[in-house]
């Protein structure tokens, strides 16, 4: 068995990828849609919470100009001048509050229509998403089966590029929520439905799923990476290569033992016998930043760890443990290091 | 000219009073209910069941508290390991879950209306008093059912929505799901049987004189609630049970693979469940349209269009429910249709806020007990109402929607809307109930621990969802930078438990040591207050009649009582629904085992079914037999009744 | 010390001529039918709308099934419109407290519930799907399910007052009830008569 102290847990997470500030805050958005609801997000929020403090002014001044310092019930007053006057009041209350309503409601459409509205003058690049229990499966459909990049949890985008995200579930209903980028959108079992998005800086933006699915919901990360337009073409041309041959005997012993355990039965590896779609794609596994949907990082401890006993990490995730020899996880873990 | 007069003059004698010094003895013996635990097992008067659903909903919001600390203990530090995922998915579905169907409804809509309507309407007891103790037997089965559930680890743990396919038979394997939807069964009848109940007192059994134009708005909102009961309940049993039929017998209903649909179950469920809102936020409504004028010392401004805005939210609320799917990626036809209506559902709540502050501007305010929580509640809904706003936006709601900003939200709103009036009312009526005050500075301190407590934990809360939390996790990693705003808000819950133990000690105290309160404590308008405290057992020693709106303060020196209801039966006055002309006479079953018998072949049957089909056929005989049981007429009337010369038509 | 006043003594309002039972829509027990029957209608209307929900989510309707056979439904509907008129006699014949006139009308009436119990368990056997085979199958068999439960629920509400106008307990609010449980027989044929129409018309055209 593997020593204790090889994957201890709270180690592995002071370790954990520190994310810049602002990529996962609906306040702080690096891209176009997020920006607009933002900008949606304060003017409502000026209008709302100058209706607050008049009502508690309001409400303030009524109580305090009526109050009286009795405790004996007092016998009951009529106010017919007053009354009238607050009559007046009260309809020219509802009408501003008619009108702030049909503000809020044109604005908003408006917002909408520019949020949800498909740009046309660039070539998109198009994306499907399927959400698992619990991780993400992202593939870039291409007519040529073997032009189609297939990964999971990170996912590449080009800057000043529309993507399309056509969403599915191969289980229960999960939600893809970038909130630096834009509004959530649920991922149902049957329903296949598409919305887009547009990242204009470089840089990560972490995600999460937002409706719960079940045991991990917690632990269902995702993020995008947002790089220049060549980086992201060298990225899938790399992503398109079958898995890298091993290189050394380690390497090449870490292959048989996962062509040998139950590690095929879930995994695919292009380029190897292990050919199955139940769990992430890993034929690059190693370019990836993080494992376990955003839940570790992807360094040599956090692999061994998750790999030997993934239940301790997200209790009630669908691998199972596996009590590999220490030379042979020590093997394994280098081959799947190896995975660029 | 009054109707009362009308009533009067028309072919009726006139006579004044004598009274009768015997009558208060022989409506004791009529109406006595029987003694002992066969008595509480049998007892049909309004009073004790609306008390007992208030203690018991009480009890389960306890219960319900204690889960929500335990949340917030769980989430105070990011990978807190003191709950697993397995413990939290249990303990977060059955917060909501008994919060919403075991708490805030039988509290708000059972437990208020059951005590108070009838003694507003003047009437000796609520219409068929034994589907009302049947309601609660029932509402107390499902509660069992589902925190029994718990303590032996098959509690519900799929979201008090429990959204397919996730409580689907293929990914909730177990009893989990099943419970919660029988939960569902038990808790919805049981609402129903009491809308029947109440919308029945309110139509049929108000006071002569009473007509709709005076009807305290209370009523008016109670008989509102209740007809939305009655139209949105089957919404969520029909969901629940054909989530049922999905995992017991292989339905697909729910099934993608084979034809059947996801979003159906949403829309299902939500057509329940967006009235749900109203029928929670309703009965706070009227608890401070009835407090306002009481302690404003004058009439309420704007009684027409209160009442208006009352029914119009009635019907909006109907409309609105896709605002909780704009996630799902609807047309934007609809999903600007739903926004205008979620939009529009504010100005009914808007003009009976403006005719609140109206009220109190021109009045002699006493801030007593009670309404320093009716200011509570402004202070507290308005954010509630007001972030309601936002949601009804749909590229916002993108946003926000199942984050903590959510979970801020609508904990403004129904511990606003709902938690906020049920201490206001709860202090208000507690002489009532009890004949004693209740501590005013016991009072105070639980108000101002339980606002501070609240607003601590929630206000936080939305600048969490801002910063991305989402809702209904177990746990987060510390990068996500989440861990300072969650200890502030798990701090807030120390001051709401203070507030709620200071609460308890003051109602143990209270009933027994508080101040005598004599009738009218409060020198209210409403016609509760024109009997004893706590009432006899009859409600009434002579059922009173109206004069005005305000029916104490409008009463003549002389306003006629009724007389002529037989004391040796339990005889009743039915009054027409519009104008409240007497029409004839009813006769109140009086006490009876059948509905405990009923609910239990019942709840046998529904709690059997969750293990195997074959208890319904099983269990509808012996339903049959109890229900049969229960309709059989017993004894003889005193007189012989068949022949057209005795009654009307 | 104020000298003590007689207190003014309130008039009264003498309700004891008051008749002791109401038909028709003064009865509280009509009221709180009515009720009954919004409830049970919201079900049937939920139902008939999940089974048209269901329709827009698959290309053919039936879904690879042929429709159900509808000799049986025929006769049964034949028999449910038939069954008004003995409801409608005892529904008549209650205020005036005939005994005779209520008995027939009662034992006609359970005679033609118990034919339309028989006949929809012939109903269920040419359904031409088994409720597990796909949605549209759930759907059909939970609508004739959710009819027929109400359906035999009536058939005992008449056989109990059926036995109870042999007994003197048959007066008063007990002939009210009977008045009643027309209404309700009515109900069931309405939800019955557009359950048909989903389950034998629709599947045949939509």
């Amino acid at each position: 068995m593997i020593p204790e102290a090889t994957f201890h847990f709270a180690g592995l997470l002071a370790q954990a990828v520190p994310l810049a500030p602002g990529s996962h805050n609906i306040l702080h958005p690096g891209a176009p849609q997020g920006s607009h609801i933002e900008w949606l997000y304060w003017f409502i929020f000026w209008i709302l919470l100058a209706v607050y403090v008049l009502m508690i002014v309001g409400f303030t001044r009524a109580g305090a100009k009526s109050r009286v310092l009795s405790r004996e019930p007092l016998p009951i007053s009529e106010y017919p001048e007053g009354d009238r006057r607050a009559k007046w009041a009260v309809g020219t209350a509802v009408a501003i509050t008619v009108i702030i309503l049909f503000v809020v409601l044109a604005i908003s459409v408006a917002t909408g229509k520019r949020v949800a509205g498909m740009t046309t003058s660039k070539n998109p690049v198009t994306i499907s998403v399927t959400g698992h229990q619990w991780w993400w499966e992202v593939t870039y459909p291409n007519p040529q089966a073997d032009q189609t990049v297939t990964t999971a949890n990170e996912i590449h985008v080009p800057v000043g590029t529309p993507v399309v995200v056509l969403t599915n579930s191969a289980d229960v209903i999960h939600s893809f929520w970038p909130p630096s980028i834009t509004g959530k959108r649920d991922l149902l079992p049957g329903y296949s439905t598409a919305f887009w998005f547009q990242v204009d800086q470089p840089g990560v933006y972490r995600g999460q799923c937002a409706e719960f699915c079940g045991l991990q919901h917690a632990h269902m990360g995702f993020s995008i990476v947002a790089q220049s337009v060549s980086d992201f073409q060298a990225w899938q041309q790399q992503q398109l290569k079958p898995a890298a041959e091993p290189t050394d005997q380690e390497v090449a012993r870490g292959r048989a033992v996962f062509l040998t355990h139950t590690c095929l039965m879930c995994h695919t590896i292009r380029g190897t016998d292990a050919g199955s779609r139940v769990g992430p794609d890993l034929t690059h596994l190693a370019s990836r930043k993080m494992i376990a949907a955003e839940t570790l990082p992807n360094t040599t401890g956090a692999l061994a760890g998750w790999i030997v006993d993934p239940q301790r990490i997200k209790p009630g995730a669908r691998m199972t443990p596996n009590p590999l020899a220490p030379d042979d996880l020590q093997a394994l873990v280098s081959y799947l290091r190896s995975l660029q | 000219m009054p109707v009362t007069e009308s009533i009067i003059e028309k072919d009726r004698q006139v006579t004044r009073l004598t009274p009768d010094p015997e009558l208060p003895g022989r409506l004791e013996r009529t109406w006595r209910q029987h003694g002992g635990i066969w008595g509480w097992l049998t007892n049909t008067d309004h009073k004790a069941i609306g008390v007992r659903f208030m203690v018991t909903a009480f009890i389960f919001f306890l219960l319900g508290g204690i889960l929500a600390a335990l949340i917030r203990l769980q989430l105070m530090r990011p990978e807190n390991s003191f709950l697993g995922p397995d413990a939290y998915n249990q303990i977060f579905t059955m917060h909501g879950s008994t919060m919403i169907f075991l708490f805030a409804v039988p509290m708000m809509f059972q437990g208020f209306g059951v005590y108070v309507v009838p003694l507003m309407c003047g009437a000796r007891n609520i219409a068929f008093p034994r589907l009302n103790l049947l309601s609660y037997y029932l509402y107390l089965g499902g509660g069992l059912l589902m925190w029994i559930g718990l303590l032996t680890n098959t509690g519900p743990d799929v979201g008090w929505f429990a959204y397919v396919t996730l409580s689907g038979p293929g990914f909730s394997p177990g009893h989990r799901a099943d419970i919660w939807a029988q939960m569902i069964t038990f808790t919805e009848v049981s609402a129903l049987g009491v809308a029947i109940c109440l919308a029945t007192t309110i139509l049929r059994h108000r006071a002569p004189g009473m007509t709709l134009n005076r009807m305290p708005i209370l009523l008016w909102e109670k008989l509102v609630i209740s007809i939305m009961v009655i139209f949105a309940m089957p919404a969520v049993m029909v969901a629940s049970s054909l989530l049922l039929l999905d995992r017991l017998v292989g339905t697909h209903f729910f099934n993608p693979a084979e034809g059947g649909d996801v979003l159906l179950y949403q829309h299902l469920f939500w057509f329940f469940g967006h009235p749900e809102v109203y029928i929670i936020f309703l009965p706070g409504a009227s608890i401070i349209s009835t407090l306002v004028p009481c302690f404003c010392r004058r009439r309420i401004l704007g009684y027409t269009p209160i009442v208006v805005s009352v029914i119009a939210t009635g019907f909006i609320g109907f409309g609105v429910w896709v605002h909780h799917m704009f996630a799902t990626g609807l047309p934007q036809l609809s999903e600007s249709f739903f926004t205008a209506a979620s939009l529009m559902i504010v100005i009914p709540t808007g003009v009976q806020f403006f005719f609140w502050m109206g009220t109190i501007w021109h009045s002699r305010l006493q801030l007593r007990l009670p309404m320093l929580w009716v200011f509570g509640y402004f202070f507290v809904f308005l954010i509630g109402g007001l972030s309601g706003v936002m949601l009804a936006s749909v590229p916002l709601d993108t946003q926000v929607h199942d984050t903590y900003f959510i979970v801020a939200h609508f904990h403004y709103v129904l511990i606003g809307g709902a938690l906020f009036p049920m201490f206001a009312g709860l202090y208000f009526w507690f002489p009532k109930i009890t004949g004693r005050m209740a501590s005013e500075t016991l009072g105070k301190w639980h108000f101002w621990l339980f606002f501070i407590g609240f607003n601590i934990t929630f206000f936080t809360m939305h600048f969490l969802g801002l910063r991305g939390m989402p809702r209904r996790v177990y746990t987060y990693t510390p990068d996500m930078h989440w861990q300072t705003l969650s200890a502030i808000a798990s701090s807030g819950v120390i001051f709401m438990t203070a507030g709620v133990i200071v609460f308890i000690v003051n109602v143990f105290r209270s009933r027994v040591a508080g101040e005598i309160a004599g009738n009218n404590p409060w020198g209210d308008a409403s016609l509760e207050w024109a009997t004893s405290s706590p009432p006899p057992a009859y409600n009434y020693l002579y059922p009173p009649t109206v004069n005005g709106r305000d029916a104490l303060w409008d009463a003549l020196p002389d306003q006629p009582v009724v007389v002529g209801l037989r004391d040796d039966i339990r005889e009743t006055l039915v009054t027409h629904s519009l104008d409240t002309e007497p029409q004839h006479k009813d006769e109140d079953p009086g006490p009876s085992i059948w509905p405990l018998l009923a609910s239990l072949t019942i709840s046998a049957t529904f709690v059997g079914s969750i293990f195997t089909p074959w208890a319904i056929p099983v269990g509808a005989p012996p339903v049959i037999i109890t229900l049969i049981g229960w309709l059989w007429p017993r004894g003889h009337s005193p007189t012989p009744m068949r022949g057209r010369e005795s009654w009307s038509h | 010390m104020e000298p003590l006043r007689e207190p003014i003594r309130p008039l009264t309002l003498d309700v004891s001529g008051l008749p002791s039972v109401a038909f028709g829509e003064h009865n509280t027990t009509w009221l709180a039918n009515v009720f009954y029957m919004t409830i049970e209608g919201m079900m049937f209307a939920l139902m008939f709308a999940t089974y048209f929900y269901l329709r827009t989510r698959v290309q053919h309707w039936p879904p690879g099934h042929l429709p159900p056979a509808f000799t049986y439904g025929l006769a049964n509907l034949i028999v449910l419109l038939l069954s008004v008129v003995p409801a409608r006699l005892a529904q008549k014949r209650a205020p005036s407290g005939n005994l005779r006139a209520i008995r027939i009308g009662l034992a006609a009436l359970s005679a033609f519930a118990i034919v339309a119990v028989v006949l929809r368990i012939f109903e269920f056997t040419v359904l031409n799907c088994r409720w597990s085979d796909d949605a549209y199958s759930s759907a059909i068999w939970v609508l004739i399910g959710l009819h027929s439960g109400h359906l035999a629920t009536e058939l005992i509400e008449t056989l109990v007052l059926l036995v109870m106008s042999f007994t003197p307990k048959m007066e008063g609010t007990r002939l009210a009830d009977v008045a009643i449980n027309s209404d309700y027989w009515y109900f069931v044929v309405i939800s019955g008569l557009l359950m048909d129409f989903l389950i034998y018309g629709t599947t045949r055209f939509l």
